[in-house]
C-alpha cells in the first residue's frame, strides 16, 4: 500500500504522538498539532492509537493511491473527495490503485490527518516518527513533505474493505468551532500578574497572530501588564503552557515548542481543549479562556479519550 | 526554600528547589531528575531538570495530580546519593574569532578588552552544563568570568551555524544545529554537538564539565 503526493499547497509533515524522554537534551516533543484527530484517523483502521500518519495543514493536498489502500482522515478544514465522490472526514475509506484523494483546505480549521493501514513507514528516531522541522531529523529526512514524495504503509498486508466506509459520530467529537472557550488550570507564574490580569485573561476575547506556526500560537488582544519585572530563571515547560512575554500578548506552546522557556507562564490551556485551539485560523477564530481546577481537566480529558476508545472497540 | 509541587497544565507538575542560579541548587536538581526518572512508576513520562526545577511529565489517564505529587513528595525526601563518581570533563576546541565568531572584535570593543584577554578568559574557567535546552543538544553552561558578562542581541540572528560558540549575560552555550540565536557569537567548534542519527546523539549531558581551549 502506498501513496504518492501529486500537488501540496500547504505544510505537509509525518507525525506520531511525539517524542517522549529526551526534553532533558532539549529535544522538542514534536507529534501532531491536534493529537485528538491523529488518534481518531488510528482508531477507524484500526492502528494503535498514535501511530504515525500524515498531517497536512494550512492548505490543500492532492495524493494518488499507487496500489490498494484503506486510509482513514480525521480533522478539521478540509473538503475530502476520492475519486468521484466527495466524502466526510472522520471516516474510513477504501481506495483503489490509480485513484486521487483530495484534500481541499476550507476557510475554517487548520489541520487533518491521513492515516495508512499500518501506519507510515518511516525510521524512528528517539523514539518516534514524529518530523522535527528546526532540527531536521525524523519523519521523511527530516522535512516537510513534497510532491513526488511517496508514503509507504508499514506493515503492507491485503487491503481489507470491512474496515473502511466507517464514520466517527460527531458526538464522539471535541467540539470544534470558530468561537471558543477554553479552559485553562493557572500558574505556575500567577504571582508575576495582577488579580486583574488575571481577569482580563479571562475575560477578554484573543485573536490567534499569523506568525503562529506548529512551535506556538500567538494571541492577540489588550496587554496584559507583569506584576512583577523580575524575569523568570528558564525552565521545562509543555504543549499548552501560555507564556507571557513583556509585550504581554501571550503565547501558547504548541506541539513543535521549545523543551524550556524563560517568560512567566500565567497558565496552562487543559489537554482536552488542545485540539480545539491547535484547529484555529489566525484572524479568524475568537478565543477566551475560563478557570479550571488540575481535577476538572483530567476528568475531561479522561472521558474524552474514554469515548474515542469505546468506539475503537466497538469498530475492533 | 522548602521545595514547591505545584501543576503546570493537566499533564505536568513544576518540581522548585530554589530561587537562585547556584551550582549546589542545580547538583540537586539533577539529582532529584535522575532519581525520578529511575523509579519505575506507571504513567511518569519524563523528568526535565533545568537551572532551579525539575519538570515532571506525566501521563494524565494514568495518574492524578495528587497522585504524582504523593509520588514526588517521597523523592523529594529522599536523601541525594553522594556523587558515585566525578563528573565528565570535556575539552572542547575553539577557533575563535574567524568567520563564525563574528562578534569576537565588538565583545572585545565593548568590553574594553584585547581580543586575546577575552580568549584567555573564556577558556580559563571549567564550566558546568546547567542545563540542556532550546535546540536538541544546546548546553546552558555558567557561570562565565564577570569580565566577559555582556546581554544578548537585541535582534536575534535569523541563522547561525552548528558549532559556534556564544556567549550571554553570564552563560556560555554551543549552538548544536543550524537555527535562529541572540547569543553573542565568540568561535565555532568542530565537535559534532547533535546527530540525531548517532547511537549516542548529544555531545553534552547536564552536570558535565566543559573546558574550552583554543585551536587555530
Amino acid at each position: 500500500m502506498s501513496l504518492e503526493i501529486i500537488e501540496l499547497a500547504g505544510l505537509a509533515t509525518i507525525q506520531d504522538a511525539g517524542r517522549a524522554g529526551w526534553k532533558k537534551f532539549g529535544v522538542s516533543s514534536s507529534g501532531a498539532m491536534d493529537a485528538f484527530a491523529l488518534r481518531a484517523a488510528n482508531a477507524l483502521i484500526g492502528n494503535a492509537p498514535y501511530s504515525a500518519a500524515i498531517e497536512i495543514g494550512l492548505g490543500s493536498a492532492v495524493f494518488r493511491a499507487t496500489s490498494d489502500c484503506v486510509i482513514a482522515v480525521a480533522g478539521v478544514g478540509f473538503a475530502l473527495s476520492i475519486y468521484l465522490w466527495d466524502l466526510p472526514l472522520w471516516g474510513s475509506y477504501y481506495v483503489r490503485a490509480g485513484w486521487t484523494i483530495r484534500l481541499d483546505k476550507l476557510d475554517s480549521g487548520m489541520w487533518a490527518y491521513l492515516a495508512l493501514l499500518g501506519s507510515v513507514q518511516t525510521d524512528s528516531i528517539l523514539g518516534s516518527a514524529s518530523t522535527n522541522l528546526s532540527a531536521r531529523f525524523g519523519g521523511l529526512n527530516g522535512r516537510r513533505l513534497q510532491v513526488g514524495d511517496v508514503l509507504e504503509a508499514a506493515q503492507p498486508s491485503r487491503a481489507r474493505s470491512d474496515l473502511a466506509a466507517r464514520i466517527a459520530p460527531v458526538s464522539a467529537l471535541p467540539a470544534y468551532s470558530d468561537r471558543l472557550v477554553l479552559d485553562v488550570i493557572l500558574g505556575p507564574q500567577e504571582e508575576y500578574f495582577t488579580p486583574e490580569n488575571i481577569a482580563m485573561l479571562m475575560s477578554q476575547t484573543y485573536v490567534i497572530h499569523p506568525t503562529s506556526d506548529r512551535m506556538g500560537y500567538r494571541l492577540e488582544g489588550s496587554a496584559l501588564t507583569r506584576n512583577e519585572k523580575k524575569e523568570l530563571i528558564s525552565e521545562g515547560m509543555t504543549m499548552g503552557a501560555i507564556q507571557v512575554p513583556q509585550n504581554g500578548q501571550p503565547i501558547v506552546m504548541m506541539a513543535d515548542a521549545p523543551t524550556t522557556g524563560g517568560y512567566p507562564k500565567i497558565g496552562t490551556v487543559a489537554s482536552a481543549d488542545l485540539p480545539l485551539l491547535a484547529q484555529c485560523v489566525p484572524n479568524k477564530s475568537a478565543i477566551r479562556f475560563r478557570e479550571t481546577t488540575v481535577e476538572k481537566a483530567q476528568k475531561k480529558y479522561r472521558d474524552q479519550i474514554a469515548a474515542l476508545e469505546a468506539l475503537a472497540r466497538r469498530w475492533a | 526554600m522548602k521545595p514547591s509541587i505545584v501543576p503546570l497544565g493537566d499533564s505536568a507538575a513544576l518540581i522548585q528547589l530554589g530561587e537562585t542560579i547556584h551550582p549546589s541548587v542545580n547538583q540537586r536538581v539533577r539529582a532529584l531528575a535522575k532519581r525520578i526518572e529511575a523509579s519505575a512508576v506507571n504513567g511518569l513520562i519524563e523528568a526535565v531538570p533545568a537551572y532551579t526545577t525539575v519538570l515532571v511529565q506525566y501521563d494524565p489517564l494514568m495518574l492524578s495530580f495528587a497522585q504524582i505529587k504523593n509520588i514526588l513528595q517521597e523523592k523529594i525526601d529522599q536523601p541525594d546519593e553522594p556523587a558515585s563518581h566525578k563528573p565528565r570533563l570535556l575539552e572542547i576546541p575553539v577557533r575563535y574569532g574567524g568567520d563564525y565568531g563574528i562578534d569576537l572584535e565588538t565583545v572585545a570593543r565593548h568590553l574594553h578588552l584585547s581580543v586575546a584577554d577575552i580568549i584567555r578568559i573564556h577558556s580559563a574557567k571549567i564550566y558546568t552544563v546547567y542545563m540542556m535546552g532550546f535546540t536538541p543538544g544546546y548546553p546552558y553552561m555558567g557561570e562565565l568570568d564577570n569580565a566577559l558578562v555582556m546581554p544578548r542581541l537585541e535582534t536575534p540572528r535569523a541563522r547561525v551555524a552548528a558549532g559556534t560558540v556564544a556567549i550571554a549575560g553570564s552563560q556560555t552555550g554551543i549552538y548544536s544545529v543550524e537555527s535562529p540565536g541572540g547569543w553573542r557569537l565568540i568561535g565555532w567548534t568542530p565537535l559534532t554537538i547533535f546527530d540525531a542519527k548517532s547511537e549516542s546523539p548529544f555531545l553534552f549531558s547536564p552536570g558535565d564539565k566543559v573546558k574550552f581551549f583554543e585551536e587555530r
